[in-house]
């Protein structure tokens, strides 16, 4: 017995790892042993960073931990502890505004989830306690709680669903705050528990918390008094997420397992890893470029003043001694004094506010991809939405652009185009009212009924009707107004005729998570076959001869992208055990009996070929013994707590073969609107368009084709399972072969691209398509020797990054990541974008630089791990070639700027050393040195960065090559970097000698006074600021009233401050060194003169650079003139192709 | 009416600014702009550029080097730092009028008023006059806060301590006698510093103030002696201290003495042999430095400044020469005029 203790003692610990028990309603089971009941963390939930105490240090430790921040505390902690020429405030002062700033945002935030938080922790849930139902607040809740939920209300844990008051043992949720899914999800009772929950007498065995959303394992043990304990497994369909919201059920009952932070909504709290884009990796290299300037000018500056100091009486003339202290120090801690100094004089050159600006242009621009009309969708109202600011400027560098196919390139609205049974063709002839489905007995479908025998055609229809996981939607009761938010997947019959009020029957809708299978019911219900829905476990359907069959559901194989397949099993009427099962031909044909194929295999690729999406449908009789048989592997699988996927899968496999195959259906996905100008455009901007997509070859190509990225003269390079089996030799050496013919080909026989030519000059060259399939894909990944391996990817890498399109089909989700993440990584790592819409994506969307999510009809999870999410395709030619253009250009030219700005601010102090004994004496006031990256020029380059359009939106969207123009970070390398500190440099040295030469003379006024030295740095600040406005304002080619404002009220504000800064004698100030320098600099003429003369002849090589570099560069002018005719017959061209495309499917 | 109000909801607001189109001036700075641009801004600035080059060309400079480290030099005898209270007389001639008002400069080289700690060693609240500052002077001063004794030095610091303290007498040599040539001392400072920004303590006589207090170690005389005649321009006041306090930017400077603006001299100093006594107080031979009178006339646009009319000349040509440049290009190119 103690033994016995002791194992579970310290056998516990090693099941906690796994998997966790769980007392239904802390009764502990009697004939157990006594049940411990394991402390499991209560349910508040906290989203919550801080807390009252700990948000000081907690968030100043996490700001500090930024690179940028501690690089500015270092030098103010300098500033304060080392005698430095400028006081701690001057550096003091930007970071504690940036700090507060930052704090304050951030304290805002986190009010804010503490609030959420707290409405959360302190709901009111009913607990079931001793039969009792008790109120308590959320946060209070326990493991093992039994809780009951009223209808629309939000689940307050992870519950095991005990009881429905859903007759059929039912509820439905939605979890739209989960993963945005807003159709209603059936969620089951754990079979056989009893309807008095008071007496269940129960432990839950499950695993331990993770975050995963669809998977979840578990079994329960029921105990009855007299009885065997009853074991039921439990899967996700048995557990109710906190944050999904009770739909269309009463109340339910159900059982907490998983509370507070461990529910798997907090799970899936933790963000997603952080994209960086490479516009900051830019910035980090100027960054160690300019800090490499900063210390050499303080290693030179140290150098060159203990040189100086060694000529006899400069170290210490007699007019200024030194205190005994500084007497007394070490000569080489003086030293490093001296170089922490100059660091700290010079650190300005490293602008603190600049990563403020970035981050503030980030955050304000991405609000007018937001805000954009264009993006508004007016079928989903909704718009664009920005998950992240930190990749705007990503969206103008894409080099390739990886799409999947279904709903992206096509609208994944599917429509039941035609049916093939047992190898006879039967197209549904209706021109398609809305009424369609009613047309069914006496229309003219009827006229091509009966080629394949009645019987077949109905065991099809049946087939189709029982075959999904369809649910028909109860709306009949509810008013007009509530069904609005189940429009999303609800593909009715009379929701199109909202207004008609149709007969109440018409009403009834179809909620599946899948559009096709809509369509095939809908299809099914146009032949005469109507799903008419569940009744608890039965399934109703209306015959063509208006009898009601029903049909128990015994079984689900779920659908899975790996089988590609799912099969129902049901038990007639006559008590027949029937299997239907629909799934790709690829995973059907090889399970059916091989005679059948030929006949269906012509239709179905011909389907294909025309761009629809195929599926075929097979069945088979079960008998007694063999239903008995998969039923308890299914059973078994289902208990399973460890691989229950793979178990399953193996009875899946096992069960659905020797079927027979009855037809196939071809349901039409149509293209999305002007998805190939879309395509057209990516390309012309330069961007590789690769399709992506698990569909089947033949389909993906005609769709490649109707979108344009297949031309009638790209020659097609095909490494497919078929091509590889042509040879009929082994696959491993046709690969090889074919790899390398190709390669011969598309890499080596191909003249070198010449940049900037478009597709259509380019038609001359040779337009290659590459086609490869998942399987081929693996072997090239995954050849059998390592040598090959990296070699035919290099080779494979090399054809596709040649060609102009790459259509991949029959990927899995893994394979598109691996993909995208090959070609991320290939030479030159290209910027990647992704772009999707369904949750296939989200791995490919999660790995490309930049990851769009289209709010398609698959659910909202690619929109929830995307970067950016458009509701339509043709919204990213926008969102990338107007959008992300302006940003790159916005971007990169306020990196640069502000680079530039503060090197032609610093440049001048450093030359100064030169004449003060390199003592680092400041040139410029406190003041100044503060607020010249604050407020005197900080505005004018933010409005900049939001507001310029160096080309306006039209034309930029009109002549995708301009796109080109920008390709691999144009605007941020060496080059323009070089050029912008030149600049910086050439600027500096003017402003300094132009107003040393001044001074050679320092009589200046003509009363005969002198200027000092602040004279002298006031002059040079204020050439220094109107100059650097000035030539903001020369490169702003987009002027708003803002940047009117902005730029005019900055020097304003710079003229006005200084008049008010020298105007008074401020009490605070130990000394008043600027005290009328302003005004007195003002009433020199000489000051006014070279002031003008520095700024002009600052700007002068701008304005020429500007005037000789316009005529040769793209001709943005002639472009205008050229425009409309072109673009015009471009689109309209397209247009014609496009439809002819459209017209040969319907032949 | 949910779907409608939704609808307003989520669409984005349709105007100009949202939607980045707002109404805006791109300007293009195309040919027919930037050419008669520069040829107008290039002609202003040669027009400016001979202004200021005339000017500067009419301004006298009288400019006499006394450092006296040459054995000819009339101040030789007093280059050595032992020799006290040293007068020496520097004797020169001007041949033609030299036209008024002048201006009588001192100058300084390889003096460094603008190193960082001599620059911030002063304490601006004693020099307004603040008392308390006067026992307490800012530790900013040091070591020129408290002498051996420790007490306040008042004014302290190392610019009060460093005022250049050597004195002139002009004299106008006629038929071999010396005629005192009158110095106005007043107006070398600039107005705000005597007026508002440095102050004596508001305590008569003035000498009290400076009780408990010792003058700069290196001044011959507390401030409140600086000059003793004119108590408008003692102490703190004093406008020699004044332009001695406004230090220079660069390390040769010159700062103003006087101003000749008297009688007979308001029109300039006319032709002749002129004697200028200098009591040479100043030491700078241990740091290398120079010392020089400078008598200049100013104009409109200050002391005499080539720099800035040849200046003003070759960016004025620059701009002409670009003009020219640029259409011959243009024409010869024919490169479309957009307008």
């Amino acid at each position: 017995m103690l033994r016995r203790t002791l194992n579970r003692w310290l056998g516990r610990d090693e099941r906690r790892v796994d998997s966790r028990n769980i007392c239904v309603g802390h009764r502990s089971s009697s004939n157990n042993e006594a049940f411990i009941p394991p402390k499991f963390c209560d349910n508040r939930i906290v989203s919550s960073k801080y807390t009252v105490w700990n948000f000081l240090p907690k968030n100043l430790f996490e700001q500090f931990r930024r690179i940028a921040n501690f690089y500015f505390l270092i030098i103010f902690l300098v500033q304060v502890i080392v005698d430095t020429p400028t006081s701690p405030v001057t550096s003091g002062l930007p970071l504690f505004f940036v700090i507060t700033v930052t704090a304050i945002k951030q304290g805002y935030e986190d009010w804010l989830r503490h609030k959420a938080d707290n409405e959360v922790n302190k709901y009111p849930v009913t607990v079931l306690e001793q039969g009792r139902r008790v109120r308590k607040e959320s946060e209070k809740i326990k493991v093992g709680d039994v809780l009951e939920v009223d209808e629309d209300e939000t689940f307050p844990c992870d519950l095991i669903l005990l009881q429905s008051s859903r007759e059929d043992d039912t509820c439905f949720v939605t979890t739209a705050s989960l993963d945005g899914e807003s159709n209603h999800k059936t969620h089951y009772t754990v079979p056989d528990t009893e309807k008095d929950l008071e007496s269940l007498n129960a432990t839950i065995e499950c695993e331990q918390p993770q975050p995963d959303l669809y998977k979840f394992v578990g079994r329960m043990h029921i105990y009855k008094a007299d009885q065997e304990p009853a074991v039921r497994s439990l899967g996700p369909e048995n557990l109710l997420l906190k944050g999904s919201t009770l739909k269309n059920t009463q109340t339910i009952c159900g059982v907490a397992i998983y509370t507070g932070m461990e529910t798997k909504m907090a799970l899936n709290y933790q963000g997603k890893s952080q994209k960086r884009s490479a516009v900051e990796k830019s910035i980090n290299a100027f960054l160690l470029v300019y800090l490499c300037i900063l210390v050499s000018k303080a290693l030179v500056c140290t150098t060159l003043k203990y040189v100086w100091q060694n000529k006899p009486g400069q170290d210490e003339p007699w007019y200024n001694e030194k205190t005994q202290r500084e007497k007394d120090t070490n000569l080489y801690l003086k030293m490093f004094t001296d170089f922490l100094s100059f660091m700290v004089l010079f650190n300005f050159i490293i602008p603190v506010s600049m990563y403020v600006t970035v981050e503030m242009q980030k955050f304000l621009g991405s609000f007018f991809i937001t805000w954009d009309k264009d993006f508004f969708d007016p079928e989903i109202k909704e718009g664009a939405l920005v998950n992240t600011s930190d990749l705007n400027e990503e969206l103008g560098q894409v080099e390739y652009v990886f799409t999947d196919k279904t709903g992206t390139l096509t609208q994944n609205n599917m429509e039941f185009i035609e049916c093939c049974i047992d190898g006879f063709q039967y197209k549904y002839q209706d021109a398609g009212t809305d009424l369609d489905g009613f047309c069914v007995t006496d229309g003219p479908a009827n006229k091509v009924q009966h080629k394949a025998g009645r019987e077949k055609e109905e065991l099809f229809l049946r087939a189709l009707c029982l075959c999904h996981t369809v649910q028909v939607k109860e709306s009949p009761e509810q008013g007009q107004g509530q069904r609005d938010g189940l429009m999303d997947h609800v593909d009715g019959l009379g929701v199109d005729g909202e207004g008609l009020h149709p007969p109440p029957q018409e009403q009834r809708g179809f909620i599946a998570s899948s559009p096709d299978e809509v369509a095939l019911v809908k299809g099914a219900m146009r032949y005469g076959f109507t799903f008419l829905g569940f009744e608890s476990k039965t399934m109703k359907i209306l015959t063509r001869d208006n009898d009601v069959e029903r049909y128990e559901l015994l079984h689900v194989l779920n659908f899975d992208p790996v089988r590609r397949r799912m099969s129902v099993i049901v038990r007639s009427k006559s008590g027949d055990t029937l299997l239907f099962c629909k799934g790709a031909d690829s995973s059907i044909f090889p399970r059916v009996r091989q005679e059948e194929v030929e006949r269906i295999r012509m239709n179905v690729e011909r389907n294909a070929t025309e761009g629809y999406r195929t599926l075929c449908v097979a069945y088979k009789y079960l008998n007694a013994e063999e239903y008995a048989q998969a039923d308890a592997g299914l059973r078994e699988a289902r208990l399973a707590l460890q691989d229950r996927e793979e178990k399953l899968m193996a009875v899946y496999n096992q069960v659905e073969t020797g079927m027979s195959l009855i037809g196939a259906t071809a349901v039409e996905d149509r293209l999305q609107e002007e998805a190939a100008e879309t395509m057209e455009a990516l390309q012309g901007a330069g961007m590789k368009v690769w399709v992506l997509t698990g569909d089947k070859m033949e389909t993906a190509k005609s769709t490649c084709y109707a979108c344009r990225l297949f031309q009638r003269n790209t020659e097609l390079l095909e490494l497919t399972v078929r091509t590889l089996e042509d040879g009929g030799r082994r696959r491993e050496e046709r690969l090889h072969e074919l790899l390398v013919e190709y390669h011969k080909k598309a890499v080596q026989d191909a003249p070198p691209v010449k940049a900037g030519v478009t597709r259509a000059w380019s038609s001359a060259n040779h337009d290659y398509g590459f086609i490869i399939d998942g399987a081929t894909l693996s072997m090239v990944l995954n050849s059998s020797s390592e040598s090959n391996s990296s070699r035919y990817k290099n080779l494979f890498l090399q054809i596709c990054q040649n060609c102009t399109s790459v259509l991949c089909c029959r990927m899995a989700p893994l394979q598109k990541a691996q993909i995208v993440k090959m070609v991320k990584n290939s030479k030159g790592s290209p910027i990647t974008l992704s772009i999707g819409d369904g949750a296939n994506d989200v791995s490919m969307i999660l790995e490309a630089h930049v990851g769009i999510g289209i709010k398609g009809k698959e659910g909202r999870q690619a929109v929830r791990n995307s970067d950016y999410a458009i509701p339509k395709l043709k919204h990213l030619k926008k969102l990338l070639l107007a959008h992300g253009h302006l940003y790159y250009v916005r971007i990169a030219h306020l990196v640069q700027y502000f680079f530039y700005k503060n090197l032609c601010f610093i440049l001048p102090q450093f030359l100064y050393q030169f004449f003060c004994g390199y003592s680092q004496q400041p040139l410029y006031d406190a003041a100044y040195l503060t607020m010249y990256n604050i407020c005197f020029t900080s505005m004018p380059i933010l409005a900049y960065s939001l507001l310029e359009q160096h080309i306006c939106m039209e034309v930029l969207l009109d002549n995708a090559t301009l796109y080109r123009g920008i390709a691999k970070n144009g605007m941020l390398r060496w080059g323009p970097f070089f050029y912008w500190t030149l600049l910086g440099v050439f600027h500096g040295l003017l402003f300094f000698f132009g107003v040393r030469y001044l001074f050679g003379n320092p009589a200046l006024q003509d009363n005969g006074q002198v200027f000092g030295n602040w004279s002298y740095g006031t002059i040079v600040f204020t050439v220094l600021v109107f100059t650097v406005t000035l030539k903001l304002a020369l490169d702003t080619r987009h002027w708003t009233w803002i940047n009117h404002f902005v730029i005019w009220g900055s020097l304003a504000f710079y003229v006005f401050f200084s008049f008010f800064w020298g105007g008074i004698i401020w009490p605070f100030l130990k000394q008043q060194r600027l005290y009328f320098v302003f005004a007195n600099m003002l009433s020199s003429v000489s000051a006014w003169l070279v002031i003008i003369l520095l700024i002009l002849l600052s700007l002068l090589p701008e304005i020429l650079l500007v005037v000789f570099r316009k005529p040769r560069g793209p001709h943005a002018g002639q472009m205008k003139h050229r425009l409309p005719s072109s673009g015009t017959s471009t689109i309209f061209m397209l247009s014609q192709t496009a439809s002819t495309h459209s017209f040969s499917w319907t032949d | 009416m949910v779907k409608e109000e939704k609808e307003i909801a989520n669409r984005p607001d349709n105007t100009a600014f949202t939607q980045q189109r707002l109404p805006a001036w791109q300007p293009m700075l195309s040919a027919g702009i930037v050419i008669p641009g520069f040829v107008l801004i290039g002609l202003a600035f040669i027009g400016i550029g001979v202004a200021l080059f005339v000017t500067s060309r009419s301004i006298t400079v009288l400019e006499i080097d006394y450092t006296g480290i040459e054995k000819d030099s009339a101040c030789f005898k007093c280059s050595n730092a032992d020799v006290k209270n040293c007068v020496c007389n520097l004797v020169f001639s001007i041949d033609s009028l030299f036209e008024g008002p002048v201006f009588f400069y001192y100058g300084l080289s390889n003096y460094f008023q603008n190193y960082r700690k001599y620059a911030a060693s002063r304490d601006d609240e004693q020099l307004s006059g603040d008392l308390d500052a006067f026992t307490a002077p800012s530790d900013s001063c040091s070591p020129y806060d408290y002498n051996s004794n420790d007490k306040p030095i008042v004014p302290c610091g190392a610019i009060a301590n460093s005022m250049f303290n050597d004195t002139f007498v002009l004299y106008r040599v006629v038929n071999g006698a010396n005629k005192l040539v009158p110095l106005d001392g007043k107006g070398i400072a600039w107005w705000t510093d005597y007026n508002v920004k440095f102050r004596n303590p508001s305590v008569t006589p003035l000498k009290n103030a400076f009780n408990n207090t010792v003058k700069p170690i290196f001044w011959p005389k507390p401030a409140y002696q600086l000059d003793a005649s004119d108590p408008a321009n003692n102490g703190f006041i004093n406008q020699d201290f004044l332009v001695w306090m406004r230090r220079a930017a660069l390390p040769d400077f010159r700062k103003l003495y006087r101003r000749i603006t008297d009688g007979e001299y308001a029109k300039g100093l006319p032709a002749g042999n002129y004697s200028l006594t200098i009591a040479y107080n100043y030491p700078v031979e241990s740091f290398d430095g120079r010392k020089k009178v400078v008598f200049s006339n100013v104009s409109w646009m200050g002391g005499k400044n080539e720099f800035l009319g040849i200046a003003y000349l070759v960016v004025g040509s620059l701009c002409v020469l670009m003009s020219i440049v640029m259409l011959i290009v243009y024409a010869k190119f024919k490169f479309p005029e957009e307008d």
